[in-house]
């Protein structure tokens, strides 16, 4: 493994940004879902690769912390491989790919499937915090419509799909209500993860490098997928067992083995699938 | 009976062109008032300002008895989706054109609370039929209806919640004759049936002496006269009414 970098601020952010970010942070705990607006630096990586969590995570990450970071599931994806190899290059942290023993988990488009802990940290990369904005395109006024808790909107638009399709579309970015107040936009993860949120003993935090803000959901916070009374929030799963280690109740990736039709569906939880596997071995071996 | 909406003093200056000078106005539960003048007299002003969209310079605006200055914005906007209803003059002001018709008027229910699906629908249905837009044409979106179409169902999404008053621009402003006379038969019909106050806009004398009960006369910001309708169209008053009454071309 590399040395530490020299020359740079113990996890890459100057103590000024790290102080004005954990102030946001703080905000955003005190007011769940609640979009608290901060001044994003310049990262070394493109906007739309995880700008805001980077620097969330940055933030808050101590010497003794232990990094994990997963996208779409994945520890080996280009993304999280980079941002680990970042975070050991400028700050020495240990990482690891276990969910178990991680102190602070930085994610794209996935909650782990293992349970996270009361002494764990979720943080979420998001590209488009504002929930209502492609319903009403102007800033100004969806921050009215939040202080004034105006959300007809948002269930105009499920109206919408169930008059078009039959049933809410949305299988990623499902809007959710925090702590019975704020409706949140819970960054693109599927639908699948949406309960886990709700009553997680996991500090959430997300951050959106680009458009320049942090929220965050409280541990034990209260958080409901919107819905109809009579069309019910349902988790949107794959009907199929994992190929690998026959999970029926994880979310599934539907992977392209060749070219002629073969495919796969594998857990998108690469943790998680390795632990059942190594376990189903475990057993057989015994 | 007592005034549901009380207006005294309203004063309201743009530079140095007064839009509202010393109006007052009373609006009574089930009364449909007319407010006439010619274009640039303060009407729509003045519908704006009773609505609580624009702040005058002077005077109080009373919503049963309660200052509309002092109850905040929340409550004012609370108040715009449940007991008022604003009918713009053009449809596409007040829909929503990538909302589908049922969505549309099922946006002020859903905005009260409502989230049974079959029921909003329900209600969609039923007002879509009241104001004879066809039920089939339920998930089609407005951009697809005629303008008489839009504005029925403009009326139809603002009188989903059965608001005690409806601010109306110029209803049938821009809608062709036989159009408008349905829509006037529709609006008269509907305030009848649900007992509405309306506060109703326009330069169209004919269509004020149809639906309203009383009317007043704008010019320049001033309420030059004001009364029941028969009395001041029949009797007018002020030399500005008798010009405005016998400038109607008879049919």
């Amino acid at each position: 493994m590399t040395a530490p970098e020299t020359g740079y601020t113990f996890a890459y952010l100057d103590d000024a940004t790290k102080r004005m970010i954990r102030r946001a942070i703080l905000k955003a705990v005190a007011i769940p879902g609640h979009q608290i607006p901060f001044g994003a630096r310049e990262m070394p990586l493109p906007y739309g690769w995880g700008t805001g969590g980077i620097q969330v995570t940055a933030s808050i990450l101590g010497p003794d912390d232990v990094l994990k970071v997963i996208d779409q599931g994945s520890d080996d994806t280009t993304n999280a491989i980079s941002i680990r190899r970042f975070f050991t290059r400028v700050a020495g942290v240990a990482t690891t790919e276990r969910t178990a023993d991680a102190t602070i988990v930085q994610t794209r488009h996935r909650i782990p499937e293992r349970a996270l802990r009361e002494d764990q940290v979720i943080v979420y990369q998001v590209p488009q915090p504002e929930p209502l904005s492609k319903l009403e395109p102007r800033r100004a006024e969806t921050e009215r419509l939040h202080a004034l808790a105006d959300y007809g909107l948002m269930h105009v638009r499920l109206y919408e799909d169930i008059a078009r399709l039959g049933h809410i579309a949305k299988a990623y970015d499902y809007p959710v209500m925090v702590n019975g107040r704020y409706l949140m936009s819970p960054s693109p993860i599927p639908a699948f993860d949406n309960p886990k949120m709700d009553r997680m003993p996991a500090l959430q935090l997300f951050g959106a490098g680009r458009e320049k803000r942090i929220y965050a959901i409280p541990p034990y916070t209260s958080v409901r997928s919107l819905d109809f009374e009579d069309h019910p929030f349902r988790p949107i799963r794959a009907p199929h067992a994992c190929e690998l280690c026959g999970s029926t109740d994880s979310y599934l990736d539907e992977v392209l083995t060749d070219d002629a039709g073969g495919r796969m569906f594998v857990c998108s939880d690469t943790d998680y699938c390795g632990e059942r596997q190594a376990g189903a071995n475990k057993a057989a071996a015994e | 009976m007592t005034a549901l909406l009380t207006a005294t003093g309203l004063d309201l200056r743009f530079g140095a062109i007064p839009a509202l000078v010393d109006v007052a106005i009373d609006i009574s539960a089930g009364e449909v008032v007319a407010i006439v003048g010619e274009s640039g007299s303060g009407k729509t002003t003045l519908l704006r300002v009773l609505s609580g969209m624009m702040a005058p310079d002077a005077g109080t605006v009373l919503w049963q008895g309660q200052d509309l200055r002092a109850m905040g914005e929340a409550a004012r906007r609370r108040l715009m989706r449940t007991d008022w209803g604003f009918v713009h003059q053009n449809p596409r002001d007040g829909l929503r054109l990538n909302v589908s018709a049922g969505g549309n008027v099922g946006e002020r229910l859903m905005a009260v609370g409502a989230r049974h699906y079959g029921n909003i629908r329900e209600q969609a249905l039923d007002w879509l039929k009241r104001v004879e837009v066809d039920a089939s044409r339920i998930d089609d979106l407005p951009r697809t209806f005629s303008g008489g179409m839009q504005q029925r169902l403009q009326i139809a999404r603002t009188l989903v919640t059965r608001p005690k008053l409806v601010f109306m621009d110029e209803p049938t402003g821009g809608l062709d004759v036989s159009v408008q006379a349905r829509l006037l038969d529709l609006i008269r019909g509907l305030s009848r049936e649900l007992g509405l106050a309306v506060l109703i806009v326009t330069h169209d004398i004919a269509a004020a002496r149809l639906l309203a009960d009383r009317m007043l006369v704008m010019r320049r910001g001033e309420v030059v006269e004001q009364g029941l309708t028969d009395r001041v169209l029949d009797d007018p008053q002020h030399p500005y009414t008798q010009l405005l009454v016998s400038s109607v071309l008879a049919a």
